[in-house]
């Protein structure tokens, strides 16, 4: 059996102004075909206007033995929420 | 349904004493319906199973291309013919879809393909079965594919987050194939004598095979509770199988079609359709191999799959040449 053609990641912008989301992946041999392979399988019904593709191989995550390890220290942080500090409720636009 | 039968491994329900701590964390999360990702830890005979379910679901998208695809050159108007390529592209796109998510959990595409060609994973029985007529193509979009929402929307919500995601995207395009079947059913039914027949026909033989769609009875489907405790299988073979039945029979009546089972009867004690017994022997002769179109449907796909070998290692080696003269030129 000859060798697999890689994976990519397949990011979609749906509208302007909104960001490009990953919606899935595919393979193919080249950025070029990823694209076109992502236009048919991906946005078959109108669901981009912009196509952002990447090699799996190139991609780094964060691993989830490390969540508490980032994610933690936020949770302690709540003063970050607007919310944190009440208004007055004569204090108007604010 | 798209994957019958799928084996989980294990003999019995793992009993929550005989768990690792590891394997206890892992069934707590998936009770407070919290999504597993591919870097996630997991019980091996989880991950095995899922590889084995996604796959066969597929693989079933994949092979159920042919039948319909067997149509597509001899469709009646250009709007026919326009709506099955793109319904037929659409399966085509669920199959790969599938397959990515299956690639997660660390099997290759390539993997998966031996595995069918091999006969070692399965597909759905329902593509076994011939389409002889054009309103066999109506009835495949109706029947099959109303089968396959019922079974895929509760996927949606399985705990395997690629695989909710695929199931996502799949029923958002699966309720316009089933429209365009029941609208080539409208068109016949609405015909001539001749056509209506046709129709009624194609009912006849694709009725039972549906219901068989769901696989075998709940009772003592030990592979069923160990998946539902998993949630990768969310309702079961019997519930959606009288779900279905009970959606279908009104769909059939407006077409003024005959379901051909004469012990159906509306049961208004159980608030459902009672229905007549299904020939598992049928479905297990499909499931072994000895189905109408089980030889011809896999000489196919290794036809396909090895007739595109040249032109998958062209654009390979094409690839790698641009690669090359770029990092040459940089």
């Amino acid at each position: 059996m000859s060798s697999e053609w890689p994976l990519w990641e397949i990011f979609i912008r749906s509208q302007h102004g909104l960001a490009h989301k990953h919606v899935g992946s595919l393979h193919a041999v080249d950025a070029q075909m990823a694209i076109r392979n992502a236009r048919d399988v991906y946005t078959r019904r109108n669901e981009g206007i912009s196509i952002w593709v990447a090699r799996s191989a190139d991609i780094h995550a964060s691993s989830p033995g490390d969540k508490d390890a980032l994610f933690e220290p936020s949770n302690d942080k709540v003063y970050r929420h607007p919310t944190f500090f009440p208004m007055p409720d004569e204090v108007k636009h604010i | 349904m798209y994957a019958q039968m799928v084996d989980t491994g294990v003999s019995k329900v793992q009993d929550v004493a005989q768990m690792t701590p590891e394997e206890r964390a892992f069934q707590d999360r998936i009770d407070a319906d919290v999504k597993v990702e591919p870097k996630d830890w997991m019980p091996e005979a989880y991950r095995r199973t899922l590889i084995r379910q996604i796959q066969q679901h597929a693989h079933s998208e994949i092979v159920g291309m042919l039948p319909e695809g067997n149509w597509i050159t001899r469709a009646p108007s250009l709007q026919r013919k326009a709506t099955l390529m793109a319904k037929v592209q659409d399966e085509g796109g669920h199959g790969l879809y599938l397959y990515c998510a299956a690639e997660t959990l660390g099997v290759s595409r390539d993997a998966m393909i031996a595995d069918l060609h091999a006969g070692r994973v399965k597909y759905s029985s329902i593509f076994n079965y011939p389409t002889l007529t054009w309103a066999d193509i109506g009835t495949i979009g109706w029947l099959v594919d109303g089968a396959a929402i019922m079974n895929q929307i509760p996927l949606c919500r399985c705990s395997y987050g690629p695989y909710a995601r695929a199931m996502i995207r799949v029923c958002k395009e699966e309720s316009f194939h089933q429209r365009q079947g029941y609208d080539i059913m409208l068109a016949l039914c609405r015909g001539t004598p001749e056509q209506k027949a046709m129709a009624q026909d194609a009912l006849n033989r694709w009725w039972w095979p549906s219901l068989m769609m769901f696989g075998p009875p709940d009772a003592a489907s030990v592979h069923s509770a160990q998946s539902a405790r998993w949630k990768i299988k969310l309702l079961s073979n019997d519930e959606l199988r009288q779900r279905f039945v009970d959606q279908t029979v009104p769909q059939a009546d407006y077409l003024g079609l005959a379901v051909p089972d004469d012990r159906l009867a509306w049961n208004a004690e159980r608030g459902h359709y009672d229905f007549g017994e299904i020939d598992w022997q049928e479905f297990h002769e499909v499931i072994k191999g000895n189905g109408p179109c089980n030889r011809e449907r896999m000489q196919t796909r290794i036809k396909a799959w090895e007739d595109g070998a040249w032109v998958r290692e062209a654009a390979l080696a094409h690839a790698e040449k641009h690669a090359a003269r770029e990092r040459h030129a940089a």
